[in-house]
């Protein structure tokens, strides 16, 4: 039973001149099992918690903790945390021109799995993880996001979780700018890996559209650096329909 | 701190080159060229051909230094292919071009035995590998080589430079009408190397030259590649490939001139950059002269820089000369590694000595996947791979 614990985070980037707080004081535990949203206005803070628990070097975390079962995750180095079981669906995946997709996912599989994945089974797999995305295999021998679409980024993003099995998966903002069929294409890929284990999704998020998809067991507002508000799926549907006002910023959450 | 010249910015690694920046002070149409040496200046090093190279590491080449060795030059030679030894002053020499510097001039007048190599015309024939190594440290030598491909062969070559010493020499590839030519040359020289090279090659009618070259090893290296055409339908494309370690300085100045029309060249230069004091400097020039109508040429310089203390020059000169032509674009970009490459790769649980390689030979592939010579492309992808796994050690 995977837990990730975060407790007192603070983090900062240092812009040009002085480090700016971002998050301040964030406390969250996701448990095998469940599925936490966690829906902000723009600018809160959200991707940077993201980004934080992954390890981007942009952000100092100036105290609190981060622990994988136990473990600190704040002393692994981005790959460490990556094969201890954390898992980061970008909001933004990175073009890398000459790496072929195929490669990249078998290097990745090979590591995070600790051993190379024997070939003949692997392509089987490969092809059908590609295909529950609505991936043409094409994609296989073109350069890592290099020239796809936003949704095609998007599915590939979800093609990695599905392939690498992560205990923790954060998925920032997964869903913008998706249109209908991609969001339900990619929220079934996302559904497919909650229900492969026991494992826990962090689901980032400005929007409720993709909860209409993804059911979260909590929901979570985020505002000014930390969490504000818990609570149930209903405090989805407040969002809905009065969006972030009562937190300090005239945003919309729901898309209607 | 690497410095990095000619470019603005280095968002995400890579910047494009700014139009205009690289106008050169004179017409590349005015630059001096003679088969004789005492016609040129001994360099200073301040003249503009000049100006990027250490002139203390150039073991005297350019002040007459006298040849005290001989390299070797082996050619294992397909089926069909001719193979002559020549005196200085055959009348065959030097149909391809003039030097162009005095060094490429030095060797001209100094080298004692020529080595001919020819493509026999209507035939398609296997590669052929001509081995030249130096004259072994503390010597000087001086060479010169042909390759002369006849009407309508169809042929690769591998010029395959090693060992020690200062070596200066002139390589023609004469490309006759119809004739496919692809050439590669390695420039894997032993750490005290130095090495002087001036390329001519001239294509006839219809005439394709797939032209690389591969620097990895030596001191200093400096290769002048220049294309001319004889002909309409003329096809040069002109590939390199550079990696440099600390204290190596690498120099590829490729000419491309466009005095013929209908004629149409490509060139892309990469070059992988670390440790201190490693140098390159690209120099691409590319002139279309006013009878060149219907021209079509593009020319690209990429460079990485993986460590701090490495420097990359990079000047793109393209000179038109009249509006009648297809197109015509140069494009350079000069960058640190990308951090964000990196981050999403060890975010995919890939320890990081491994991404970097997989950025490194990203970078590469698309020029190694052109090597249409698999003993070739897999000898390279060996020697990137050891070039990486040296800076890591």
């Amino acid at each position: 039973m995977a837990t990730l614990e975060i407790k007192d985070l603070h983090v900062s980037v240092t812009s040009e001149d002085a480090p700016k707080e971002i998050l301040k004081g964030v406390d969250l535990t996701i448990k095998a099992g469940e599925t936490h949203a966690i829906m902000g206005p723009n600018g809160s803070g959200k991707s940077t918690l993201s980004y934080a628990i992954a390890g981007h070097p942009k952000y100092d975390i100036t105290s609190g903790t981060v622990t994988l079962d136990g473990e600190d995750v704040l002393e692994m180095s981005v790959d460490e945390r990556a094969r201890a079981g954390l898992f980061l669906a970008m909001q933004y995946p990175v073009e890398v021109p000459g790496v072929s997709m195929s490669n990249f996912l078998r290097t990745a599989a090979t590591a995070v799995r600790g051993e190379a994945p024997a070939l003949r089974h692997w392509v089987k797999e490969v092809k059908a993880a590609m295909s529950d995305l609505d991936i043409d295999p094409a994609f296989a021998e073109r350069s890592v996001n290099e020239g796809f679409s936003g949704g095609e980024k998007k599915r590939h993003e979800i093609l990695q979780l599905g392939l690498l099995q992560p205990k923790i998966a954060i998925l920032d903002e997964t869903d913008s700018g998706l249109d209908v069929d991609a969001l339900r294409v990619v929220s079934e890929g996302v559904n497919r890996y909650k229900a492969s284990g026991e494992v826990g999704v962090m689901l980032i998020t400005h929007y409720t559209r993709i909860l209409k998809y993804i059911s979260p067991d909590f929901v979570h507002v985020f505002a000014n650096g930390r969490i504000v508000e818990s609570g149930g799926p209903e405090l989805a549907n407040q969002l809905e329909a009065e969006g972030y006002v009562k937190y300090g910023k005239q945003e919309a959450a729901s898309t209607s | 701190m690497a410095a990095i010249s000619n470019t603005a910015d280095t968002q995400h690694g890579l910047t494009a080159h700014s139009h205009g920046a690289g106008v050169p002070v004179a017409s590349r149409a005015d630059h001096f060229t003679s088969f004789d040496v005492e016609a040129f200046e001994i360099p200073g090093g301040r003249e503009e051909i000049w100006r990027f190279t250490p002139m203390k590491r150039l073991a005297d080449l350019h002040k007459g230094a006298p040849a005290t060795g001989t390299a070797t030059v082996e050619v294992a030679a397909a089926e069909g292919v001719t193979v002559e030894k020549v005196a200085n002053g055959d009348a065959r020499l030097g149909v391809a071009g003039v030097p162009g510097d005095r060094i490429a001039a030095q060797a001209y007048t100094s080298f004692t035995e020529a080595t001919v190599v020819t493509l026999p015309k209507d035939t398609k024939v296997e590669p052929t590998t001509i081995t030249v190594t130096g004259p072994g440290a503390g010597q000087v030598a001086y060479g010169h080589l042909q390759v002369k491909a006849e009407m309508f062969a169809e042929a690769a070559v591998v010029v395959d430079h090693r060992g020690s010493g200062a070596y200066a020499d002139n390589i023609e590839f004469v490309v006759a009408d119809g004739a496919h030519l692809t050439v590669i040359v390695l420039n894997d020289w032993a750490d005290d190397a130095v090495h002087v090279s001036s390329h001519h090659a001239k294509l006839g009618r219809d005439a394709t030259l797939r032209h690389t070259v591969v620097t990895l090893g030596g001191d200093l290296v400096r290769v002048t590649p220049t294309v001319a055409y004889a002909g309409r339908g003329g096809d040069a494309e002109l590939v390199g490939l550079y990696f440099a370690d600390a204290g190596q300085h690498f120099e590829h100045r490729p000419f491309i001139d466009h005095a013929v029309a209908n004629c149409r060249s490509n060139v892309v230069y990469k070059g992988a950059l670390q440790g201190e004091g490693a140098h390159t400097v690209w120099i691409g020039d590319v002139l279309i002269r006013a009878a060149a109508e219907g021209t079509e040429t593009f020319e690209l310089n990429r460079n990485l820089i993986l460590t701090d203390g490495a420097r990359a020059d990079s000047v793109p000169n393209l000179e038109i000369e009249t509006g009648e032509i297809e197109g015509a674009g140069h494009a350079s970009a000069t960058g640190r590694f990308d951090d964000e490459q990196l981050f999403y790769l060890q975010a995919r649980g890939i320890p990081e000595k491994q991404a970097r390689r997989l950025v490194v030979r990203g970078f590469f592939q698309e020029l190694i996947a052109k090597i249409s010579v698999p003993e070739v492309r897999e000898r390279l992808e060996a020697a990137i791979e050891a070039e990486l796994q040296a800076v890591e050690a």
